[in-house]
């Protein structure tokens, strides 16, 4: 699935301890494995079922996804900024493929 | 119909339906819901509105005699006319016509020869509704509404037009497109701006809009794909403390969302003054108070103007002043200027809108909650015209009125059909799917909270009769469904040809509705209805 | 109206007892407590494919979403790190109208509730 694009809105700066909020995206079927194709066979299940956010690889967010979250998986979730740092961003793939982004955020 | 016609009228004069001087140090002038009528036209106002819950027997859910009593207008006058359904085609030969986008002018200009600094709204359903408009992308509507002299507006059928043409007009708009409820679907951020404010009178005036909030639903949401609307109460609710943290003294929200939506919101977001109700077509003598807030419903198709002279000062709104104007085309002067921009704009469409199809002999209006005589012609011209066993027609509340006798034009059946997604598909359809039609619009209609409901009217269905218990549950409102042919119920599990219009879903196949009924009154010729008892109503 | 009936037949759909089991499976048997978590979701989806849901708990470790009339109640769980605050939101299939429901797994390890109604509607029609 090379098209497979993630995207994320983080703000570049912050005050220390400041409450941020980050936007995530991600382009991706999200197949249930409940659809059928139209020789009628199952089309099997092909989803993200996993997303985590970290900064300076400390664990903030995660989210373990089942088929009933929509295509292009969106999450939007808050962490407070101690200080300037990398929030590192990964989707697990059904199909073994990890997809990944960061941004820096720093504290001025 | 030329002014002096309508011989009811005779010692009426402008400054009589306009009103004393202005009050107060700030003015608004509201009109809504014009669908794309540039022309002054007749419109009969539902004899059936049905309330439920909180809302049953409250306005506007009050019809006929009842509501001339609630109001104390004399049956048979004027008003009576303008407001209400009883001997609707006798009083308009007395009364003639009403609206026109040249006597709206004329009205405007004199509201702001008195105060000039009158913020003007639009309350939406403004571009869509006519030949011209649908001919023009809504460019007549635009170009009409500048010269007017609009300052803010907000939105429903203006998105049918699509997200390109939407964009481009909006671009192009000398006054803001407000919709503090519209997002972008994607990233979830506001998408349009929420609010303007004005200072007039020397006090700020905070104007927030509200689009339709459910027209991802109610309307196709492939031709706008990347927006989200809803109700969003805590929005509003921070919205309003928005303005009012940047000063505002007066808040006014100019809605969309429909009466009985903005009453519950009035009744749960503090701090609004003045709502400014569109959508659901209500037309009110007077405001309707929730707490503090003034709900104010001007009606629709142009038959009214709403002029709100406030008292304000820095602490807020100390009195409130509201007339509703009835537009009577021949007692006000038509504007020359927009007279003239009116004409320019139908002139190349000159020979269309006046082809005459046919005549009718019965009535012709379109509001009431479960049908309405022009939905009556449409409906037989789909199930004769696609040979279907059963149609069904969308419970529009736009589209005016013809009299018996009337010859009708082009220009009439687009007014009741002009949409961009009029394609008349046949298809077939199981007892069981007929009755989750009926019961899932039913609950659009009937749902007792009113955040739930969408603000049309019920599904118009031909060649099937029902009942339906209003006061019911979602799943048991409607029973006794009966195929009118036959006599026999409808079996769940039989398949029936249905042809109906205006399907939300992209790509649904059929002739456009307009060519399904022109085809159907030339050859009936002249229009008679039966009278029309196969929904019987229970509940109310 | 009279729209979107074109849906093809209903798939089977999961039992309340479903979710239940689901959030008994979450809590470890216990009954999750009212109050102190806040759900927010559309009152009618503009797109059962796409319904926006928010959820926040102060407090809380973990937040479980179930969507109690899918063909499999499992939506989606949220952890929250010590930096994270204990809100998330995201998008969710719902095959029909039904209730969404969060259980919040606080962190004195305690659990609450909360469950909304969204409406998945034909649509069509308009004033
Ligand atoms: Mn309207
Ligand atoms: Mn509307």
């Amino acid at each position: 699935m090379a098209s497979i694009k993630p995207r994320v809105k983080a703000p570049k700066t912050a005050s220390a301890g400041e409450v941020v909020s980050i936007k995530t995206l991600i382009s991706h079927p999200m197949e249930s494995g409940q659809r059928k194709d139209k020789d009628g066979a199952t089309i099997p299940r092909q989803i993200i079922n996993k997303f985590t956010a970290t900064f300076n690889g400390a664990m903030v967010f995660a989210c373990d996804l089942e088929p009933s979250v929509s295509a292009n998986p969106y999450f939007e979730f808050q962490m407070t900024v101690p200080e300037t740092g990398v929030l590192a961003f990964e989707w697990v793939d059904d199909d073994g493929s990890i997809y990944t982004d960061e941004k820096t955020i720093t504290v001025a | 119909s030329g002014r002096g016609l309508a011989q009811g009228l005779s010692g009426m004069t402008e400054e009589a339906l306009i009103g004393g001087p202005a009050g107060g140090n700030v003015s608004l002038i509201h009109v809504t819901d014009m669908h794309a009528q540039l022309m002054p036209v007749w419109f009969r106002e539902p004899s059936i509105n049905l309330g439920v819950g909180a809302a049953a027997g409250q306005p506007p859910h009050v019809t006929g005699e009842d509501f001339l009593r609630l109001y104390g207008i004399e049956p048979r006058s004027p008003m009576a006319y303008a407001l209400s359904s009883a001997d609707f085609a006798a009083l308009a030969r007395d009364y003639g016509r009403m609206g026109g986008m040249d006597r709206i002018a004329t009205v405007v200009k004199r509201l702001r020869a008195e105060r000039p600094d009158a913020i003007l709204l639009d309350g939406g359903d403004t571009w869509q509704g006519s030949l011209t408009a649908l001919r023009t992308n809504g460019q007549d509507m635009v170009d009409a509404m500048n010269l007017l002299g609009v300052d803010a507006m907000t939105s429903h059928w203006e998105f049918t037009l699509g997200i390109d043409r939407v964009t481009e007009i909006v671009d192009a708009l000398p006054f803001p497109f407000l919709g503090a409820n519209i997002y972008d679907a994607e990233w979830d951020e506001p998408a349009y701006e929420p609010y303007k404010l004005f200072e007039r009178g020397g006090v700020q005036v905070a104007v927030i809009g509200q689009a339709f909030p459910y027209l991802p639903i109610a309307n196709p949401r492939w031709m706008f794909p990347n927006l989200s609307f809803g109700v969003r109460e805590e929005r509003m609710a921070e919205v309003v403390e928005e303005v009012r943290a940047e000063g505002a003294s007066v808040v006014v929200l100019l809605s969309h969302n429909g009466f009985d939506v903005d009453r519950k919101l009035a009744s749960r977001v503090p701090g609004i003054d003045v709502i400014l109700c569109g959508h659901t077509h209500d037309a009110l003598p007077e405001p309707l108070m929730v707490g503090d807030t003034a709900l104010i419903a001007s009606g629709s198709n142009g038959k009214f103007l709403s002029r709100v002279d406030i008292d304000a000062d820095a602490s807020g709104v100390k009195a409130l002043r509201h007339r509703l104007i009835p537009i009577f085309a021949d007692v006000i002067a038509p504007d020359p200027e927009m007279a003239a921009l009116v004409a320019g704009h139908r002139a190349p469409f000159a020979a269309e809108l006046s082809e005459v199809l046919g005549e009718t002999e019965a009535l012709l209006y379109r509001r009431g909650n479960f049908n309405g005589t022009f939905d009556d012609l449409i409906l037989q011209a789909l199930m004769t015209e696609r040979d279907a066993e059963i149609a069904l027609s969308p419970g529009f509340r736009w589209g005016p009125s013809l009299l018996p006798g009337d010859r009708i034009t082009k220009e009439d059946l687009y007014n009741a059909t002009a949409m961009s997604y009029p394609a008349a598909y046949r298809s077939e359809m199981t007892g069981e799917t007929l009755h989750v039609i009926l019961e899932d619009v039913a609950d659009n209609l009937f749902n007792p909270d009113p955040y739930y409901q969408q603000g049309g009217d019920m599904v118009r269905v031909g060649g099937m009769g029902y009942r339906i218990d209003v006061s019911a549950p979602m799943g048991s409102r409607i029973t006794d469904m009966t195929h009118l042919a036959s006599g026999e119920p409808i079996d769940p599990a039989r398949s029936y040809t249905v042809a109906g219009w205006a399907s939300v879903n992209e790509g649904t196949d059929g002739p456009p509705i307009w060519d399904v009924v022109e085809a159907h009154i030339r050859s009936v010729g002249s229009v008679t209805l039966q009278e029309n008892d196969s929904v019987k109503v229970t509940g109310a | 109206a009279a729209a979107a009936f074109a849906a093809s037949g209903l798939p089977a759909f999961a039992t309340a007892d479903a979710a239940q089991e689901a959030v008994m499976a979450f809590t470890g048997g216990v009954a999750p407590g009212e109050g102190g978590v806040t759900l927010t979701t559309p009152e009618i989806a503009e797109n059962g494919g796409t319904v926006p849901v928010e959820v926040a708990a102060e407090g809380a470790a973990a937040i479980l979403v179930l969507a109690a009339g899918n063909p499999s109640p499992g939506v989606a769980t949220f952890h929250f790190g010590p930096l994270g605050v204990a809100m998330a939101s995201t998008r969710i299939r719902l095959a029909r109208t039904q209730d969404v429901i969060a259980v919040a797994k606080m962190s004195d390890g305690s659990f609450r509730q909360a469950s909304n109604t969204v409406k998945v509607t034909i649509g069509g029609c308009g004033g």
